[in-house]
């Protein structure tokens, strides 16, 4: 199975092909790099009996991944969002609704200073899952405009493990989801923010949290394949990320709402996650809250994955 | 006939069909507009088959559906021998598809869009990379190597996008009109490139809007138009089929043209058409008429003829007889909803 069996003539072929390139380029002949030849395409022709066997669903997945990480490498720019906009979503909040919300929080009335310390300590996990969720949007963007590319329908013609295109371009994500966590956190513990369950509490959180990201951008993933444009993805996701983020206990308990809305509110998905994180990152370790999370988490692979791969095996 | 799939991925060489095509009834509907609209193939294992049409003439959708990209609404189609409704995976394994729009990723560079396809097809990651700088040296594109695709050259891009469909042989290569918007140079390097594989035993279906290429390259030629295969033959056969062949004269002095046509006209009994060229002439001739009379009438006129020539009708002549209309209204707006639709 290896190609490394090529027979003799394939070497010898391509030992004088690049030599044949140079000694025209050093006579100036710009077209010297582009010299094709029949005997050449005949000689690197790989026999129909050494084609190695497909990648599987897990080799595949981690390939489309590193093709994620390329696309980083050579388009620094994508990584704009998941940098400036956690800082700027985590500086913004603390210092403007800070002091105000901090006097809610604490419960003390007081403004300034001390209540937005005390306020960092609540809001900091919750500004953690809130521009997460916000950048597992973006998921759904890149897949819209990635798809409608030639490249796609190359992949699709390949005898890989179909979901592969998919999950490799989530397991892609973690690594930007993972970025922005890395950054969220920072600027919350330069303003104050000192969890008591430490590192591996935070890490916990984290890790809670990148797991719902994923199952979460299934529904991303779905968007993406309905929508025509990006545009309408971008609108469609908007109108789904905003009340599922501000209906929850993000920014302020829940208690502090409506009664009637409560409920609605304590149901919301992001609202057991935060909890959940909030808990694992104070260190009052709750396993109620982990497995709601979790069946969540189950709820969202187990409807949107099929639905996102029904689509894309009938994506015209 | 069902054949071990575990056998086919070891390489024994199988043949479980001596067709690489078979498709009946072939449909593709997109909302309103029909874009295959019963489409019948069958190709044979070997060689060069071209299916000729003019934009949104349901070629793309056509190829795609035989590469299970798409599935068709109504119809049967077996590619080598497996069916594309039940058998997508082990089709998959034996074709490689070049499509209309570049099949590749234009933020990568050509190493890391061939290592992307290698590693996919299962070889390791030093093999991928092996893999891929063999391709890129055969294929002119070493030194671009490290290059990302959108810096590529129309001409350059189109080689890696065959070099990417060889990564693994495949049995049978669809190639959806690779020489649409590149250089005459390239569109010869990619002639060149197909014919080597073809000698190296792949099929290839390959898809044109150019007439020249399908004459040049193609055993057999399918017509299609509206979704429709309309004639299907080798190109004499279709140009046969269009009947006996044209008379071209092309007068000394552009001032004699009209006098010639006049006596051609009566000379061959028919329409004379006057082409764009100022000096030149056509008429088609009936069925079993000779041609000398022309000539000895234009002779005894007193007209210098420049060049006079009979034989048998170009692809142009025979895509204009079949359609009712020449093939150079390809350019038009009726292609949009096919790439719309391939798009998507």
């Amino acid at each position: 199975m290896s190609q490394n069996t090529d027979t003799p003539p394939l070497s010898q072929e391509h030992r004088d092909l690049p030599t044949s390139g140079a000694k025209a380029g050093a006579a100036g002949s710009g077209a010297a790099a582009e010299q094709v030849s029949a005997a050449g395409i005949s000689a690197v022709l790989l026999p129909t009996d050494q084609r190695p066997t497909p990648s599987g669903a897990l080799s595949g997945s981690v390939t489309f991944g590193w093709r994620a990480m390329l696309k980083i490498k050579h388009i620094p720019m994508q990584l704009f969002d998941v940098t400036i906009f956690p800082i700027m979503m985590t500086v913004m909040f603390t210092l403007i609704f800070g002091g105000a919300m901090g006097a809610v929080v604490s419960g003390s009335g007081e403004t300034g200073g001390a209540a937005i310390t005390e306020y960092v300590q609540f809001f900091i996990p919750g500004i953690f899952v809130q521009t997460l969720i916000m950048i597992t949007m973006y998921t759904g963007l890149t897949l819209n405009k990635d798809i409608s590319k030639g490249i796609f329908d190359r992949f699709r013609s390949l005898p890989t493990w179909r979901p592969a295109q998919l999950v490799g371009a989530l397991l892609g994500d973690q690594v930007r989801y993972t970025l922005a966590g890395t950054i969220i956190l920072t600027v919350g513990f330069i303003v104050g923010f000192r969890p008591d369950g430490g590192v591996s509490g935070v890490l916990a959180g984290f890790a809670l949290l990148l797991v719902f990201s994923f199952c979460l951008s299934w529904v991303w993933t779905m968007v993406s394949l309905l929508m025509p444009t990006e545009e309408a993805v971008m609108g469609v996701s908007m109108t789904l990320i905003f009340p599922l983020t501000f209906a929850s206990n993000i920014f302020v308990p829940t208690a502090t709402m409506p009664g009637w809305l409560q409920p609605v509110v304590d149901a919301n998905p992001v609202s057991v996650l935060v909890t959940a994180v909030r808990e694992l990152m104070d260190g009052t370790y709750d396993a109620a809250s982990i497995g709601l999370v979790a069946l969540y988490c189950l709820v969202l692979v187990a409807v949107f994955a099929p639905i996102s791969m029904y689509l894309y095996n009938r994506k015209s | 006939m069902t054949l071990d799939p575990i056998l086919l991925r070891r390489g024994i060489p199988v043949s479980p069909s001596p067709y690489a095509v078979e498709a009946h009834g072939l449909v593709k509907t997109f909302g309103d507009n029909t874009a295959v609209d019963g489409v019948d193939l069958s190709i044979p294992r070997g060689g060069i088959y071209g299916v000729l049409g003019p934009n949104g003439a349901g070629k793309t959708t056509t190829i795609r559906m035989l590469a299970t990209l798409l599935r068709p609404d109504a119809g049967e189609a077996r590619v080598l021998g497996y069916d594309v409704y039940t058998e997508p995976k082990t089709i998959r394994e034996n074709i490689a598809l070049t499509g209309q729009f570049a099949s590749l990723d234009e933020d990568l560079t050509g190493i890391e869009n061939l290592i992307l396809l290698g590693r996919l097809l299962g070889f390791s990651k030093q093999q991928a990379r092996k893999r891929g700088r063999d391709l890129l040296e055969a294929f002119g594109l070493a030194e671009a190597a490290d290059r990302q695709v959108k810096k590529y050259s129309g001409g350059m891009r189109r080689r890696l996008d065959i070099a990417g469909s060889l990564v693994v042989t495949p049995e049978l290569m669809f190639l959806d009109e690779p020489t649409t918007g590149i250089d005459p140079r390239s569109r010869n390097q990619v002639w060149d490139i197909i014919r080597t594989l073809v000698a190296g035993g792949t099929t290839i279906l390959l898809t044109t809007q150019y007439l020249e290429e399908a004459d040049q390259l193609a055993d057999r030629i399918a017509v299609i138009d509206h979704g429709r295969v309309i004639a299907e033959g080798t190109p004499g056969q279709l140009k046969s089929q269009v009947g006996a062949g044209a008379l071209k004269v092309r007068v000394a002095d552009p001032v004699q043209r009209e006098e010639a046509a006049a006596v051609l006209e009566r000379a061959v009994g028919g329409v004379v058409v006057r082409e764009k060229d100022s000096a030149a002439l056509s008429a088609r001739l009936g069925e079993g008429a000779s041609a000398s009379p022309s000539l000895a009438a234009l002779e005894e006129a007193g007209i210098l003829v420049e060049t006079f020539s009979f034989g048998q009708p170009s692809l142009d002549e025979v895509f204009l007889a079949l359609t009712g209309k020449p093939a150079e209204s390809e350019e038009n707006d009726d292609a949009e909803p096919e790439i719309a639709e391939a798009a998507r």
